[in-house]
């Protein structure tokens, strides 16, 4: 099982008590979210007959497409207890330039790899400074979406450039043959599952969990935290620029203002997973749960017309459980555990 | 996994140029691109009009505004929904709480998948809409956009308040009768480059060359900028600048608060006309304090009215979006299908203090 290989790797305080009984595995946080994102879908397909037909799901699902694919390396990087605001804001910039270029009349071919490699210049600028100047990753990356947003606004003003063409339009709308399933949710699902075997079964990933748990237990243990950090920043500034691509084509609309807000999706959907912002805790699986359930849960709300408003407090109120419940669970093993000190590990339920 | 840092970004670095050497030859450029045949409307052409078809009852629709809880729209939207109960339809308003580009796409995709009968949108975005409001036609539901428009190949109809002519005419003729079409005038704009106002302007312009109007003379058009301080700056110089201004126009919201601010604290007040375009809420101070006489904008009540019945008509199969059809909009009376599927609502609706207190925007 990869995920208790990375478990045992990691000196997590509270896996680390190897003694659990098969029922506790499941009370995990990552496993509720994906039963809940199961009752959430069950409950859609009886309630609302316009939810589990392929167009809605199809376009629930492309709708999710971006926030996706950022997930994957927003989730890297927070278990190794670092983050990138910036994400969104690398993602405008991304759209801008492609807009820009494209009205200047560069082909697309050319276009895509360039903005991809800009945005990987982004993430490379984020983790110098993380890195080498030794700066905190929240206090870089605010600023830095500050920056990359107003670069964005520079570079195409408050132009909209429309019009692209329709063969790669179609690439970002249309689905897989036979599924309600578009080609970028195609891709993430294939990027998922490469991003899980990297950080589930490999050594990348165990040194990404005993960075986040302890860095300099994680230093003297060999890893070299600097560079696997740099490379994260990179990843995830790539991943941001290949989003705004997708994501410019998907609304065939090139702006500086594209994708405001959408970190807090990102980072929404990270917690919502069950990874810990300390570091060294969380699953993938649970992340990719994360996203579904934000995202088919409002589809469903949307559908039902609860208000804008409602939907915003329903998902608040799902996040603040999400960050509630993992410490209650924790504290009330640490209760457990104070009166008895001659057995520290009761038989737990 | 990656021994080196430097390595990983100089691959990633090379594949980018690798990439862009293959694809500098040839590849999809915007003219190769337009070159394509566009993307079919999803309209077909065989529809025609039945003008003496009834609207049809039990009508779903749906406004889905800029944003919700933007006054402006609120008043249009409860307009329209109003409308829709005068012809036994139902109507509803859904909509994003930020009015970004994109938010407005997953609310047509819900009211697609709703089996709505007409989606009427003010688009924040006139392209990033386009596809999924194509979409919902190519499903039978009739599209109309109101208040601002979505691209032109993407919708049945666009519900316009006013035309550019009838604004600028409008506000010449109403300072006039205010001043009794005598004396220096000018104008207090938004920026120098903005696309409404200069439109605006050039019309005033040339309702100032007829005969009417030989004793009036515009002296200056000065830019506030829509910025309310520099706009309140502005005016205060050109009062200075010109001892015999008579009265002064802002066709713009921001401008004309402004003016009127400054003219309503100033030994001015009472001597100068301000007037222009203005919300009744930002002017309702000083028309009670008798600064400004009247100003002018749309009724958004008529336009969320008129949208409404242009929605159920196009559904009823009394119009089809072509040029020069007519229907007939409840108590609004008659209108006609202009060019590009644009139908005006009228002239700018004036307010003054007999009005200004029935409207809250």
């Amino acid at each position: 099982m990869a995920r208790d290989m990375a478990r045992d790797m990691a000196p997590d305080v509270t896996t680390a008590n190897s003694a659990r009984a098969p029922l506790s595995r499941f009370l995990r946080w990552d496993v509720l979210v994906g039963v809940l994102l199961v009752l959430v879908f069950a409950g859609g397909a009886a309630g609302s007959p316009e939810f589990a037909n392929a167009g809605n799901l199809s376009f629930a699902l492309g709708d999710l497409g971006e926030i996706a694919l950022i997930a994957l390396a927003m989730t890297l990087l927070v278990v190794a207890a670092e983050v990138d605001l910036s994400v969104a804001s690398v993602l405008g910039l991304s759209s801008a330039l492609v807009g820009h270029l494209w009205d200047a009349g560069w082909a697309i071919e050319t276009i895509i790899p360039l903005v991809v490699v800009v945005g990987a210049a982004c993430g490379l600028v984020n983790g110098l400074l993380v890195t080498r100047l030794g700066l905190p990753s929240l206090a870089v990356t605010i600023g830095t979406l500050a920056l990359y947003r107003g670069l964005a606004q520079v570079v195409l003003g408050d132009r909209a450039i429309a019009e692209f063409p329709q063969s790669y339009v179609n690439l970002t709308v249309n689905d897989v043959p036979g599924t309600p399933i578009p080609y970028p949710v195609a891709l993430f699902a294939v990027l998922a599952v490469i991003t899980a075997v990297a950080l589930h079964a490999t050594g990348f990933g165990r040194a990404l969990f005993a960075i986040g748990a302890q860095v300099e237990a994680a230093h003297f243990a060999g890893i070299r935290v600097k560079r696997i950090k740099l490379v994260l920043f990179v990843i995830s500034g790539l991943v941001a620029a290949f989003a705004g691509v997708v994501y410019t084509l998907r609304y065939g609309s090139a702006r500086a203002d594209n994708g405001s807000g959408l970190e807090l999706a990102v980072i929404a959907a990270v917690l919502l997973g069950g990874v810990d912002f300390d570091g060294g805790k969380g699953t993938l699986g649970g992340v990719i749960a994360g996203v579904l359930l934000i995202g088919l849960l409002r589809n469903l709300l949307m559908l039902n017309d609860v208000s804008t408003e409602i939907q915003s407090v329903v998902t608040g109120l799902l996040l603040v459980i999400s960050v509630i419940t993992p410490r209650l669970v924790a504290v009330a093993r640490q209760r457990r555990r104070v009166p008895s000190p001659v057995m520290p590990t009761p038989p737990t339920t | 996994m990656f021994t080196s840092s430097r390595r990983f970004t100089s691959a990633v670095a090379m594949v980018g140029l690798v990439s862009l050497g293959l694809s500098g030859c040839g590849g999809t450029t915007k003219e190769s691109a337009s070159s394509q045949a566009p993307a079919a409307p999803a309209q077909t052409a065989a529809a025609t009009a039945n003008p003496n078809a009834p609207i049809k009852e039990g009508l779903q629709i749906a406004f889905l505004p800029k944003q919700i809880n933007n006054p402006y729209l609120t008043i249009l939207d409860k307009a329209g929904i109003d409308a829709a109960a005068e012809y036994k339809g139902t109507a509803k308003e859904v909509g994003p709480s930020d009015a970004s580009a994109s938010s407005q796409v997953s609310y047509i995709n819900t009211l697609i998948q709703q089996q709505q009968d007409a989606i009427l949108i003010s688009a924040n975005d006139a392209n990033a809409v386009c596809g999924p409001l194509n979409q919902a036609r190519s499903k039978g539901i009739k599209v109309v956009s109101y208040d601002s428009d979505a691209s032109k190949d993407c919708r049945d109809l666009f519900i316009n308040q006013a035309s550019s002519e009838d604004v600028g005419r409008s506000e010449v003729k109403m300072l006039a009768d205010m001043i009794d079409h005598k004396g220096e005038i000018a104008v207090l704009s938004a920026t120098a480059n903005a696309t409404n106002q200069n439109t605006w302007i050039e019309f005033m312009k040339d309702e100032l060359t007829k005969p009417e109007y030989k004793d009036m003379k515009l002296v200056k058009v000065a830019y506030g900028d829509d910025d309310d301080q520099k706009s309140f700056q502005e005016t205060q110089g050109l009062l200075q600048a010109y001892p015999n201004l008579k009265g002064i126009i802002a066709p713009t919201t921001v401008g004309i608060a402004a003016a009127a601010r400054y003219v309503s604290g100033s030994k001015y007040k009472g001597k100068i006309v301000v007037t222009g375009l203005g919300t009744p809420n930002q002017m309702r101070e000083f028309v009670k304090n008798g600064t400004v006489e009247k100003f002018a904008l749309w009724n958004p009540k008529d336009l969320g009215y008129l949208a409404s019945y242009a929605a159920a008509s196009l559904v009823s199969g009394r119009i089809t979006g072509a040029e020069g059809e007519k229907f007939t909009a409840g108590k609004l009376g008659e209108f006609t299908v202009g060019k590009d599927g644009e139908v005006i609502l009228g002239p700018p609706f004036t307010f003054d203090a007999s009005n200004v207190d029935d409207f809250d925007f």
